[in-house]
């Protein structure tokens, strides 16, 4: 059970990351931008794919489209950061940078499991991650060194969205129980080199990392912003509305 | 003397490159043409993109959202072709927004269900298929070989909206409903994408004297709508046209009348989604203005860094 629920938590982040940047697809200020988030997104769909395809071997009875189209608001462990709107660019940039500076951490440790299909997925992961980083922390500096108009939203958007990193770091006793075992992640050990990668990120990009002051917690037991709920409602729409067809 | 033997290297199959001589209507015919294709690819992500975050499954999200970055890229290689042609990308926009230059005007009707994907990969990427196919062979090298890419691509998306439309119409009664509606609304200005008869298009003679294009808008409808009636029969789907028949005497489908007068209204900007199209591709362009600054900007700075 403790397996399952860290499961669906990593896979969670995932697909609701992969639901708000393909929202992205045709209102991206390029061509090129356009096709770049739809990757990522393409690839957070497919890291959300195969965990939901090992949720469903654990569970035995739910399959992975049950997992996301077939549960509630209080049954998504994402981290709250994913499930916020995408605002404009910079909030989108923001958002995926904090993100994937915490996962390509996160991922890397993970990759030395003791579970190997934690291991064998974050393995594979890994690579993904890693261009999601390069690609948001390139637009990080670009956007906060840009124009001073740039400065100021990105500025703005790091401000507002700080709140949701404190989650990041959190163990609750499932996190706990399974790092024991090696099969789980500690996150706190990650911290330190998160703050050298947002640090110097945030050096290039002439920005200021805001004061840790409220931080929102909540998504490891289920609770979320009120975003969720209407996110899930649009992509759960099909299967909720016509349960017996299969698509 | 340049026209005998820019005529003269289209006679013989031999492609034409940017680098070559040209008469000016060719460049021109060439320049509205692809980028007319390229808009479309690009104002054809709208319909689909609609439904990528209601799609009905994992597997159905991550192959729609793939066809319309697909899409993006055929924008892309097109504008690319364009460009050889001494018009830039942003100039091509701008034609764009303006209204000066078109797009398929099958992308300015709704999505309304899940099957439009279906119906839109099936029939709109089939019928594109046929033109496109038939493109590979045009005289221009950069635009052929832009095809030959693209088309390869297409033969997929055909592929996954013909297996929608058959999930779907082999499945509950509302979904077969759903697909049957889909195929009634999107079968007329599918076929109208081939463009007016022969006869009522004007641009025809020089685009097949200069090997532009391959066969008349008439001879590639007839081919499109020769291999779809068999499709439809095999899921079990109707094809909104009482008048189509097998003749046997020609070897092809007679069909129907065509409502040109709703397909020129359309392309003359009076359909149900020409506006919306229009303005949101227009809002993701000023939307994304401050950020395309800003990168100019940094792009600035660090060369001005390098020459200090």
């Amino acid at each position: 059970m403790s397996l399952l629920n860290y499961t669906l938590r990593i896979a969670d982040s995932s697909l609701i990351s992969g639901q708000r940047l393909a929202e992205w697809c045709t209102n991206a200020h390029t061509l090129e931008e356009d096709i770049a988030l739809s990757n990522i997104a393409l690839d957070l769909f497919g890291q959300a794919n195969i965990l939901l395809e090992y949720a469903s071997e654990l569970d035995g009875n739910k399959t992975a489209d049950d997992f996301a189209f077939k549960r509630n608001e209080r049954e998504f462990f994402n981290l709250k950061m994913t499930e916020q709107p995408n605002g404009h660019f910079g909030d989108t940039i923001v958002k995926l940078f904090l993100f994937s500076s915490f996962n390509f951490l996160f991922y890397n440790k993970l990759s030395q499991s003791k579970n190997k299909n934690l291991s064998a997925f974050a393995f594979k992961s890994l690579k993904e991650v890693k261009y999601h980083l390069k690609h948001s922390k390139s637009w990080m500096v670009r956007l906060g060194d840009g124009t001073k108009e740039s400065n100021k939203k990105v500025q703005e958007s790091l401000n507002s969205l700080w709140e949701f990193t404190g989650e990041f770091f959190e163990m609750d006793e499932i996190d706990n129980e399974l790092n024991k075992k090696g099969i789980g992640v500690n996150n706190k050990s990650i911290k330190e080199d998160w703050n050298n990668i947002i640090n110097t990120t945030l050096l290039d990009s002439k920005l200021k990392r805001p004061e840790d002051g409220y931080m929102q917690t909540g998504s490891k037991s289920g609770l979320h912003t009120e975003h969720l709920g209407r996110l899930l409602s649009e992509m759960q729409y099909l299967q909720r509305a016509y349960p017996d067809a299969k698509w | 003397m340049n026209e005998n033997k820019f005529q003269d290297k289209i006679d013989s199959e031999r492609k034409i490159e940017p680098k070559d001589w040209m008469p000016e209507a060719y460049r021109k015919h060439l320049i509205r043409q692809i980028s007319q294709h390229a808009h479309s690819e690009i104002i054809g992500m709208q319909p689909e993109g609609n439904w990528i975050s209601r799609a009905p499954s994992l597997r159905a999200k991550m192959i729609l959202l793939a066809k319309v970055q697909d899409e993006a890229g055929h924008g892309l290689y097109l504008y690319s072709a364009c460009e050889t042609l001494g018009v830039s990308r942003q100039e091509l926009i701008q034609q764009l927004h303006d209204g000066k230059a078109k797009y398929s005007s099958i992308f300015n009707y709704p999505t309304l269900s899940w099957a439009d994907m279906g119906a839109i990969g099936w029939l709109v990427d089939g019928a594109a298929i046929v033109n496109q196919v038939s493109l590979q062979r045009t005289s221009y090298g950069p635009y052929s070989r832009g095809m030959i890419k693209i088309c390869k691509e297409e033969s997929f998306h055909q592929r996954q909206g013909y297996e929608i439309m058959a999930e779907m119409a082999s499945g509950t009664p509302e979904q077969k409903e759903m697909a049957q509606d889909a195929l009634n609304r999107f079968w007329w200005p599918s076929i109208m994408m081939f463009g007016p008869h022969d006869g009522d298009s004007p641009r025809t003679g020089n685009a097949m004297k200069w090997k532009i294009k391959r066969q008349t808008n008439d001879e590639l409808r007839q081919s499109f709508i020769d291999k779809t009636v068999h499709q439809a029969e095999i899921i079990g789907l109707t094809i909104p046209d009482p008048d189509l028949k097998w003749n046997e005497e020609r070897g092809h489908y007679d069909f129907g009348k065509m409502d040109w007068d709703e397909f020129w209204d359309v392309v003359n900007g009076k359909g149900p989604c020409n506006k919306q199209r229009l303005d949101h591709h227009k809002k993701a362009h000023i939307d994304g203005k401050w950020v395309r600054e800003a990168a100019k900007a940094y792009s600035k700075k660090q060369k001005d860094l390098i020459i200090n």
